[in-house]
């Protein structure tokens, strides 16, 4: 009888824990990166720095948690999670109108953004369990559902109003789509609807955003405002040279000339302290994170699986790409955190159980031939 | 499984692989990007950015824009922005909190909710920026602790702009109020505007206008020293404020309204029937919104909460009532519209009425134990004759009742522009099936017809029904924003009316019938309001209503001192005056007020004759408005001043000394 290899290996991390070594390596290293620029960015405040942990120590529970259920449970789960979703979305946008009333400031704020949040994952998991049984690449009929399952919650998030968070929601979803395999006409006729749908999109935004696309083509309009804000961010980059000046001693951030520099912009203190050395370090650690997911996408045994952890490791480079792009000067200041480094951030929770989701992916793989 | 043999997982890998590899290429190409950037800004600009950095001495601190302020249709101020001085505490330069707190309470008295307040926000908040401690100093406490300053490193009087509502509680159920502003409210709205904004409009106008109301904030680029302290202003960009809104709310005729309530429970809607807008919206009993300006008292909102009349229910916009024989005049077009009745015919109207066929014999009462006899529409109208209207409503039945009374503004919402107004309701078959579990009987026909039942109604529908029905059909949406200033363009831009879709009869004859039977309600001997309107000056068509809230008593047989309070029915009163050109169509519920003719009939009066008196004047025989268009008013020009108060230099921080 030959030898049966658990294909989970045989550490007490991965078969006990289903714990993925190299990733919670990764994630610890930058969630300990995150709290040493924090001290210094909060001005050596370390009851800032202690209610982080409390929250990164619920983010982390929440990811043993989810770790725990092995990926056939969580498929089975998809559709209620994601019909459980959309009523709650609509439940908000039912209730929202009422709540404007008598009793709205009694509410207490935690109900808003939740529906929302799940659907950053229920959509991705959605969209997987719909192409799980599925011939792939999707089309027609499959193809049109899949963007029913996207497209309906983005739009219902979009009317909260939180343009923002359906604009990711959208693309988490569509992270699945494109890794089914859809068909190359298809993506670029999706491309061109993109396009045509900037118009839309303009529509949709609030003055302030649209200020925010126009600051950034032309940051001379308003030198006052955000673009006084990109000016000091990118100060604070540049200063720091390619060793920067040190824990602590950024004169930028320790002056209170960088805004927000505790949440968003919390990268240019990096910059400004680590200088392009630390830039570079840290970069390496969330290329590695996104690269460690993408392997588990890889390695993954069924198509739900595969698609979900591509998803999200494909989502979690969007988050940091577009907070770096934003702080140094390449994109328009829009308000995504630095993910496990910004402070606070209500997506903690749903970024930790993601990361949950990857690692049960890597450690609940069944013993199956290829 | 059909489906999953269409299924090639190889291939399928194959082709997942492929792509994963193109996105993550991707992926990596743009970090290379971002790679590529850190150094240009890093190495390349670094000499650059870091002298930029040394000079750095430059900080931008922002101006909150005043808010805009609220005026009467006549140019009375019902909210503004009164000059204050708060005690302000930076925590990272006070080096012993505890003893500064002792010390300071020497000199400032502090209350309890004060320290509470202070430390929950010591806790949440940042180090380097400033918390209130105490707000609205008196001029003699900010010239005691301006001796004593040395003392309080880090502690700072800090002037401000605080919302004040000079007519107090009579205005809170039209205009709302601000409150500091929350979490939740930041997320919603730029926050970079709102950069140095205390305030938020909580309910009412300054809710609903809030983004109107707020304008935009403006910046201040200061010169400051190496470690950070402001030397001097090098620009300004103002703040742009608010805009002002005019309401169509008379302060004088809500004043009226609001004494006429007192010590009631109820509410009271006056409505321009021309154009729909609301003169006065009042509701009793009231509070004073100044005191959730800058965060109300623990023990006083408890004490708001708790109280059983329910001061903080807005009862004119969210109270929904039967609307008992108020509904009445609506009945009787509907009935002539669908041809169940004709404008002169009689029909015999006795102590009681029989459902035909009914096995149980159930008799439904009218509240005159004689009855009325035959009864047409006028009489039936100005008597008030239930029995009339169950035969009429029973032969019209509930869907016909229902599509009629919604052309009246029932069970829908107004689209008033102020929030927690509430749709009332328009029973349906299907509704009681669905949140009663049992179908409809007849019977609910039959008492819905005199507005009883399930029908629910809102005191500013019941003036929006009423306004339509002076003006034959023709309704406007009821408004409470009459005209607006646009602080950058300057300039009065008035609202214009919305007409709502006109409720069309087949024959003008209907409102005529309709009209003369509320005309003789208050002008008539028999008329149920005759007594309330002796030797009135105008000409009232109206229409009293009494609401059961118990059916164990009833108020005509029983003697009503008997009758516990909270049980007693509730009183209701819909007018227009003039009949023959109506300026002003009015609502009234006072709850546990007994009948309506002698609680909620005088009330109108008052508010009738108030209107008129004060807005009027004859010409040829016809009443006329003074004219008051929205650009004659006579706005204080206090706005250009008051943001001067945050334009002066910001005082260095007290650590400096």
């Amino acid at each position: 009888m030959p030898r049966i290899e658990d294909p989970n290996g045989s550490g007490l991390l991965r078969r006990r824990l289903h714990l993925d070594g190299w990733l919670l390596a990764a994630l610890l290293a930058l969630i300990g990166v995150g709290l040493i620029i924090l001290y210094s960015a909060s001005g050596g405040h370390i009851s800032v720095v202690y209610r982080q942990i409390t929250r990164l120590v619920l983010g982390v529970g929440v990811m043993f948690l989810v770790a725990q259920i092995a990926s056939y449970h969580l498929r089975r789960l998809t559709p209620w999670l994601y019909f459980a979703g959309l009523a709650l979305l609509m439940l908000v946008l039912i209730k929202g109108e009422v709540g404007m009333g008598a009793q709205r400031w009694l509410s207490l704020g935690v109900v808003r953004f939740q529906p929302s949040e799940l659907m950053k994952l229920a959509v991705p998991m959605a969209v997987a369990w719909l192409f799980s049984e599925r011939p792939l690449p999707p089309r027609g009929r499959d193809l049109f559902i899949a963007i029913l399952v996207v497209v309906v919650p983005a739009i219902l998030i979009a009317k909260e109003p939180d343009l923002g968070t359906a604009l990711l929601v959208a693309m988490a979803g569509s992270f699945v789509i494109f890794l089914a395999g859809i068909r190359y006409r298809y993506l670029f006729g999706f491309f061109v609807s993109i396009l045509a749908a900037l118009p839309v999109l303009w529509h949709f935004m609030h003055g302030y955003q649209r200020n925010r696309v126009l600051t950034f083509i032309n940051p001379e309009r308003d030198p006052l405002g955000t673009g006084y804000h990109i000016m000091q961010s990118m100060i604070a980059v540049g200063s720091g040279g390619i060793y920067g000046k040190g824990w602590l001693n950024g004169t930028q951030a320790q002056l209170d000339f960088l805004p927000e520099r505790s949440t968003d912009f919390i990268f240019s203190v990096f910059g400004e302290e680590f200088g392009l050395l630390g830039a570079i370090f840290l970069l390496g650690l969330y290329a590695f994170v996104i690269l460690r997911g993408l392997i588990i996408a890889v390695n993954a045994q069924d198509s739900y699986s595969r698609l979900l952890a591509g998803s999200i490791s494909l989502t979690f480079s969007v988050y940091v790409l577009v907070n770096i792009g934003m702080v140094i000067g390449l994109l328009p200041v829009v308000g995504v955190p630095l993910p496990l480094i910004s402070y606070g951030g209500t997506s903690m929770v749903t970024l930790m159980a993601a990361f949950g989701m990857l690692m049960s992916i890597q450690t609940h793989r069944r013993l199956v031939a290829h | 499984m059909s489906k999953k043999t269409l299924k090639n997982p190889v291939r399928e890998r194959r082709q997942f692989i492929w792509r994963i590899g193109m996105a993550g290429g991707f992926v990596l190409v743009l970090f290379l990007v971002l790679l590529g950037r850190l150094v240009y800004l890093q190495v390349f600009e670094h000499a650059r950015y870091a002298s930029l950095a040394q000079e750095n001495r430059v900080r931008v601190v922002a101006l909150p824009p005043p808010r805009g302020l609220i005026y009467d249709r006549h140019g009375v101020v019902l909210a503004e922005n009164v000059p204050s001085y708060s005690l302000e505490v930076t925590p990272e330069h006070v080096p012993n909190m505890q003893a500064t707190l002792a010390a300071l309470a020497k000199v400032i008295k502090l209350s309890q909710d004060d320290m509470r307040r202070f430390r929950t926000r010591l806790k949440g908040g940042w180090p380097f920026k400033s918390i209130a401690l105490r707000l609205n100093l008196s001029p003699e406490e900010v010239a005691r602790f301006a001796v004593e300053r040395y003392r309080f490193p880090g502690v700072d009087i800090v002037p401000r702009l605080r919302r004040y509502y000079p007519l107090g509680a009579s205005m809170v159920d039209a205009v709302g109020y601000v409150g500091r502003i929350d979490v939740k409210e930041l997320r919603s709205v730029d926050a970079k505007n709102y950069d140095g904004t205390a305030y938020f409009g909580k309910m009412g106008i300054e809710r609903f206008y809030e983004r109107r109301l707020h304008g935009k904030v403006g910046y201040q680029k200061l010169e400051v020293d190496a470690h950070g302290r402001p030397l001097r202003v090098l620009s300004t960009q103002p703040p742009v404020p608010g805009e002002d809104l005019v309401l169509s709310i008379d302060a004088g005729l809500q004043r009226i309204t609001e004494k006429a309530l007192a010590g009631k429970e109820g509410a009271a809607v006056a409505i321009d029937p021309r154009t729909g807008e609301v003169l006065a919206l009042a509701s009793a009993p009231d509070y004073d919104p100044n005191w959730f300006v800058d965060g109300i008292s623990r023990a006083r909102y408890k004490a708001l909460r708790e109280d059983w009349r329910r001061p903080l229910f807005n009862r004119a916009l969210a109270g929904q009532y039967p609307p008992a024989s108020t509904i009445k005049p609506f009945m009787a077009l509907a009935g002539m519209q669908y041809n169940i009745v004709k404008p002169a015919q009689k029909l015999y109207a006795g102590p009681y009425w029989r459902i035909p066929g009914d096995p149980a014999k159930r008799k439904y009462l009218d509240w005159n134990r004689g009855g009325h006899g035959p009864t047409d529409v006028v009489k039936a109208i100005s008597e008030s004759a239930d029995t009339y209207f169950y035969q009429l409503a029973y032969r019209l039945g509930i869907r016909k009742m229902d599509a009629f009374l919604e052309k009246f503004g029932f069970g829908r919402p107004t689209g008033i522009d102020t929030t927690g107004a509430q749709p009332g309701l328009l029973p349906t078959p299907e509704w009681k099936q669905r949140t009663r579990g049992r179908p409809w009987y007849p019977g609910n026909t039959v008492v819905a017809g005199i507005g009883q039942g399930f029908l629910l109604a809102t005191p500013l529908q019941l003036a929006n029904a009423a306004a339509i029905l002076s003006m034959r059909g023709q309704g406007f949406r009821p408004h409470l924003l009459r005209a607006s200033r646009d602080p950058e363009q300057g300039g009065i831009h008035s609202q214009v009316p919305t007409p709502l879709p006109p409720v069309q009869l087949r024959s003008a004859a209907y409102w005529e019938a309709v009209d003369r039977g509320m005309w003789e309600v208050t002008h008539q001997r028999h008329g149920t309001a005759w007594q309330a309107f002796r030797g009135f000056p105008y000409s009232v068509a109206g229409k009293t209503g009494t609401a059961q809230v118990s059916s164990f008593y009833y108020s005509d047989t029983t003697d009503e001192s008997t009758i516990p309070y909270n049980l007693r029915d509730n009183g209701l009163f819909i007018a227009f005056a003039p009949v023959d050109h109506p300026l002003v169509a009015v609502a009234i519920v006072v709850e546990h007020g007994g009948g309506g003719s002698h609680s909620a009939a005088p009330l109108a009066r008052k508010m009738i004759a108030y209107y008129l008196d004060n807005n009027t004047i004859k010409v040829d025989g016809r009443l006329v408005l003074k004219p008051n268009a929205p650009a004659e008013l006579h706005l204080q020009p206090t706005r250009s001043s008051a943001p001067s108060l945050r334009l002066l230099p910001q005082v260095a921080p007290n650590a400096a000394h």
